[in-house]
């Protein structure tokens, strides 16, 4: 049986919408940054598929993923860091109880 | 000139890491160079008889160091700044440079109390004489009018910053910005005046005005210029504005700023509160240098003055009725700095008034000369003047002389020094004074009798008032030395050298020859040759009558003034308030200016404009209040929303599409 980019289009969409989902119901920080990662790693694969199958001469897609993997680790450090410090003053990372300076 | 620039930028900026010992030490070495500086370049004019300084008929030229553009808007509009030299300009670089520089030594005496401890702000106040001189200079060796206005700016700018450096006195305050803003008024109208004249003559060099007139070119300015500027705002199609031709009106406002820095009769009211200032400034800026600079503005065009006979006689009538009513005022005053300054405003006027009846055709404009002589004179005695004054009041600790009666046996020093300056100021010959005034007087006389015999009364009322003030000083009775206070003493060498050198020139500057020097046309003209003696018998006898009269009164301690007082109740009062002047002022800014126009202009301001502003805070504040809350900060709300909304788009999207 052909392989073809639905076989990986259904898998990321699920994977995508559970990372939705969690972003949404999720109060934990930490459990709605996995939410995230989750949506971004959807989003990447995506990428891949539709370079292999769409374009296969080119590696733009391929370059693109990469790219988008480093900035994501970037970017999961300093949310790591920003939750720490949360915790550290709040003793908490709940983000409904964060409130504090609001208005 | 550029070293007291040096000065007060490296005492600016560093003074505050000095010790007070090396800013002063500092700033009067910078001030003793530049001294040296200028008696060179004004014994090199006046002596060398190069042929760039003196023509071949032994008349001096005007001589331009060097003049580099400083602003260029374009071809014809250019600003220059150089540095010229003419028998006045190397006559004011003289004046300035001594006196400051027996200030900047006095200072260092002054500027501490009797145990040595310097004053605060001691560097401060360096650097701020050091700007003060460096403006000066500037404003005398201006090559064009417009270099002048803005040396003319600093001068009252640096004076403002002394006359406040008591900054935490609150009369100090009121006095600064007062001088400040009466000055400025006095500027705006030299600024117009300045405009109308370059507008019209399409240049801003002393040069091309001063050869105007005298179309046979004097300094040396072709007579195609000449002839063409004199044609432009005194010929037939020059513009008439209400009555009057443009020269007259730009030489009045001109005069006005003259008015303003020379505290001619409206303006005065600045330079008696300026006396908060410490003493050495008043000395340097309010007797000797800066308040001239409005006698020096209007000798600078003098030939243009010349043209305008009207000028002249504002110039003359404006300066006599000064000179009468600081003389008058002066008689009654109890603060010695006050009836120092309006002595000041007095002699002041005389030069003013030399000036106004210098003719030409009587005895070579010999006001001029007078006038200028006086200038010189008038420098050299009344810094002597304020700083012995400036010795007494930091022995006794009072501006007050009922506070000081008596005190000959206690300082010498000063006690001879100023006698020598009101010696001077009172014309007795031989000092310096008798020869200035006497010039003063004979240009009078040349002019009319009236001008004669109204200057000879006001010479008579500076004789009067001056040793009233010194009898009252030294005599009147013995020094009251009361309990706990230390007994009042001559000072430190760096204050009484300076009154000794100074009384020096006082004594023996009458002797120079001035004419040689300085004239209005650059010829020598021989003063002692055309020495009118019988003009000199009548004002020395007004004098010494003048001086016993005060001596009647005020030798020693009787009723006599009391008395006088009270015959004239009137007129002391108005004398000692000043002829209501100030209270003048006042009524007209705070009654009429203030709630005239000043109050709606703010009404309008506050409610019109401000309140147009204040609306469209007003409803911006509201308006963000009122949708603050959908920036919850919630990041699931906002995902939600934003989940939803690309739901809907996507099926919207879809429907269009099927």
């Amino acid at each position: 049986m052909e392989t073809t980019m639905i076989y990986y289009l259904i898998p990321t969409l699920i994977m995508f919408c559970c990372g939705v989902y969690g972003f949404l119901t999720r109060k934990n920080m930490i459990a709605m940054l996995i939410s995230l990662e989750l949506m971004l790693n959807a989003v990447d694969i995506n990428f891949v598929v539709f370079n292999r199958y769409l374009f296969p001469g080119q590696m733009e897609g391929m370059f693109f993923t990469l790219f988008a993997i480093a900035i994501a680790a970037a970017e999961t450090a300093l949310a790591i860091a920003i939750i720490i410090n949360v915790f550290r003053a709040a003793k908490n990372i709940d983000v409904t109880d964060l409130k504090k300076m609001k208005f | 000139m550029a070293i007291p620039l040096c000065m007060f930028l490296i005492l600016g900026l560093l003074g505050m890491k000095m010790s007070h010992k090396l800013a002063g030490i500092l700033g009067t070495a910078g001030m003793g160079v530049t001294l040296v500086l200028a008696y060179f370049t004004a014994f090199t004019y006046f002596f060398s008889g190069s042929p760039d300084f003196v023509s071949s008929e032994g008349q001096r030229l005007q001589y331009i160091v060097f003049n580099v553009d400083w602003l260029q808007f374009y071809d014809n509009l250019v600003i220059r700044l150089g540095f010229l030299l003419d028998p006045i300009s190397a006559l004011l670089l003289v004046v300035i440079t001594t006196i400051s520089f027996m200030v900047h030594l006095y200072s260092n005496g002054y500027m501490r109390d009797h145990h040595g401890v310097y004053e605060h702000g001691f560097q401060r106040f360096y650097a701020f004489l050091s700007l003060f001189s460096f403006s000066m200079l500037g404003l005398v060796v201006a090559t064009n009018i417009f270099q002048m206005y803005i040396f003319w700016e600093l001068v009252g700018a640096s004076s403002y910053l002394l006359i406040g450096f008591y900054y935490v006195k609150p009369s100090a305050v009121s006095a600064s910005k007062k001088a400040f803003i009466v000055t400025r008024f006095a500027d705006l109208g030299f600024l117009i005046g300045i405009l109308i004249l370059s507008f019209y003559t399409g240049t801003f060099n002393f040069t091309d005005f001063t050869s105007a007139p005298v179309a046979d070119g004097v300094y040396g300015v072709s007579l195609d210029t000449a002839q063409g500027i004199k044609n432009l705002i005194a010929g037939s199609e020059a513009p008439i504005f209400m009555g009057a031709s443009v020269l007259t009106w730009a030489l009045v406002l001109i005069f006005m700023g003259g008015m303003g820095k020379s505290a001619m009769l409206p303006l005065h009211i600045w330079l008696p509160d300026a006396m908060e200032g410490p003493t050495p400034v008043s000395a340097l800026i309010h007797a000797a240098t800066m308040v001239v600079a409005g006698v020096y503005l209007v000798a600078r065009l003098f030939p243009l003055y010349l043209m305008e006979h009207s000028a002249m006689v504002i110039i003359t009538v404006v300066g006599a009725v000064t000179a009468f009513y600081a003389a008058m005022v002066a008689c009654t005053q109890i603060d010695i700095k006050r009836v120092l300054a309006f002595s000041t405003i007095s002699q002041i006027a005389f030069m003013m008034v030399s000036l106004g009846v210098a003719d030409p055709n009587f005895h070579e404009g010999l006001g001029y000369m007078a006038s200028m002589f006086h200038l010189f004179t008038h420098a050299m005695f009344k810094a002597l003047l304020f700083l012995g004054a400036g010795a007494l009041i930091h022995a006794i600790g009072s501006n007050d002389y009922t506070e000081m009666h008596g005190l000959r046996k206690y300082m010498p020093i000063t006690h001879v020094t100023f006698l020598i300056g009101c010696l001077a100021i009172a014309g007795i010959i031989p000092f310096s004074g008798f020869f200035s005034k006497d010039e003063i007087l004979s240009a009078c006389f040349g002019n009319s009798w009236i001008a004669y015999l109204w200057m000879s009364m006001v010479a008579a009322l500076t004789a009067f008032y001056m040793f009233r003030l010194y009898f009252l000083i030294f005599w009147w009775k013995e020094h009251p030395v009361r309990q706990g206070h230390h007994t009042p003493h001559d000072q430190p060498w760096t204050m009484t050298l300076p009154l000794v050198i100074l009384a020096a020139i006082a004594t023996v500057a009458g002797l120079i020859p001035f004419g040689n020097f300085v004239s209005w046309n650059g010829e020598p003209y021989d003063l002692f040759g055309h020495f009118d003696w019988s003009i000199a018998a009548v004002s020395l006898l007004v004098a010494v009558v003048a001086i016993l009269v005060a001596a009647k009164m005020y030798m020693k301690e009787n009723p006599l003034p009391a008395k006088m007082k009270n015959a004239m109740p009137t007129l002391w009062d108005w004398c000692h308030h000043r002829f209501y002047w100030d209270e003048l002022y006042m009524f007209i800014t705070h009654k009429i200016i203030f709630n005239g126009i000043c109050r709606p202009i703010a009404w309008f301001d506050r409610h019109i404009i401000d309140g147009t502003m204040d609306g469209f805070a007003y409803v911006t504040n509201k308006a963000s209040y009122a949708i603050r809350g959908l920036q919850s900060g919630s990041i699931q709300m906002y995902v939600w929303i934003y989940l939803i909304g690309a739901l809907a788009l996507g099926a919207i999207t879809a429907v269009c599409i099927l």
